[in-house]
């Protein structure tokens, strides 16, 4: 499938690259200015990943990290947002922890999640990232898009036609 | 520790907070187009449809319609005579749609690391002065 450059496509110029590589993967691309140990630091310790895991501009705070980062290791993440109330909480375990080539972890929070694998290829001084979310299958995949698609959108068009109504209201009494 | 979850409630607010906000306000101030989403919720229907059932022209639903389409809020598909009407956008466009907030999700993460790797290579440069 070749969708992932039509429509809302990324900028062209953009360092980092997504695309659906087959029917139950995802892989995400990008390069750093510095050595894979470096980079592998990021990920693997707790304190800096409390640092870059959860970007301000998308409007969410991880609350808390806890991750032991070896082989059998678990990890815990949970994040809030302005959306709710409720944490979201991210579980699931290290299914491989090469220092400082390549991680493996599942996740765990929901039923047919993904394995989630990074590698670290160092060049020249550069790192080529290159992270790969592999779904048991085809279906699992399509349900976690369709999840985030507009179509499960009716609870939020009620919502708004409530705002707008009471907009209305509002203004026909000033 | 994946994207796809957080996506469930980041959607709004990226789906939202971009220009496509305007374009989705627009289009649902009007209580007529407000109507013909929820129709369209109970099921897919022809533009004739709907033209009788808001007791409207052929002409006046067509341009409803498109301006839904432009919101990215109906599809619709023209097979044979007929131009049939739905919730969303196409699947294609869904998904596309879907990868590149996914992309941005990632873009933003990486953004932020750059910082980190950036720092933490200085400060292995100047221990290394040290030693």
């Amino acid at each position: 499938m070749d969708a992932t450059n039509e429509g809302d496509a990324a900028p062209a110029n953009s360092r980092t690259k997504a695309e659906r590589r087959s029917d139950r993967e995802l892989v995400v691309t990008r390069t750093f200015n510095g050595p894979a140990r470096i980079v592998f630091e990021a990920w693997t310790r707790p304190e800096l990943m409390m640092r870059w895991w959860a970007p301000k501009s998308f409007g969410i705070t991880l609350l808390s990290c806890e991750a032991d980062v070896r082989t059998g290791g678990t990890y815990r993440l949970v994040f809030g947002h302005p959306g709710s109330d409720q944490p979201m909480e991210f579980v699931g375990r290290y299914l491989e922890v090469t220092p400082p080539t390549r991680l493996v972890w599942t996740n765990e929070e929901e039923e047919d999640g993904a394995v989630t694998t990074v590698t670290f290829e160092e060049k020249d001084g550069r790192t080529l990232l290159v992270l790969s979310d592999l779904y048991p299958s085809k279906e699992a995949l399509d349900a976690a898009i369709a999840s985030g698609s507009t179509r499960g959108f009716g609870e939020q068009f009620e919502q708004l036609d409530e705002l707008l109504r009471t907009m209305s209201a509002d203004g026909g009494r000033a | 520790m994946r994207a796809a979850a957080p996506f469930y409630t980041l959607n709004y607010m990226v789906q939202y907070s971009q220009s496509r906000f305007d374009a989705s306000f627009a289009a649902l101030s009007d209580p007529t187009r407000r109507g013909v989403l929820e129709q369209l919720g109970r099921a897919d229907a022809s533009i004739t449809d709907l033209a009788e059932k808001f007791h409207m022209t052929l002409t006046g639903m067509k341009k409803h319609v498109g301006v839904l389409e432009q919101a990215g809020l109906v599809t619709t598909e023209k097979v044979g005579r007929v131009r049939t009407c739905r919730l969303g956008r196409s699947r294609l466009e869904e998904e596309a749609a879907w990868i590149e907030r996914y992309r941005q999700l990632w873009d933003a993460r990486f953004n932020e690391l750059d910082k980190i790797v950036e720092e933490l290579n200085r400060k292995e440069k100047s221990n290394g002065r040290d030693e």
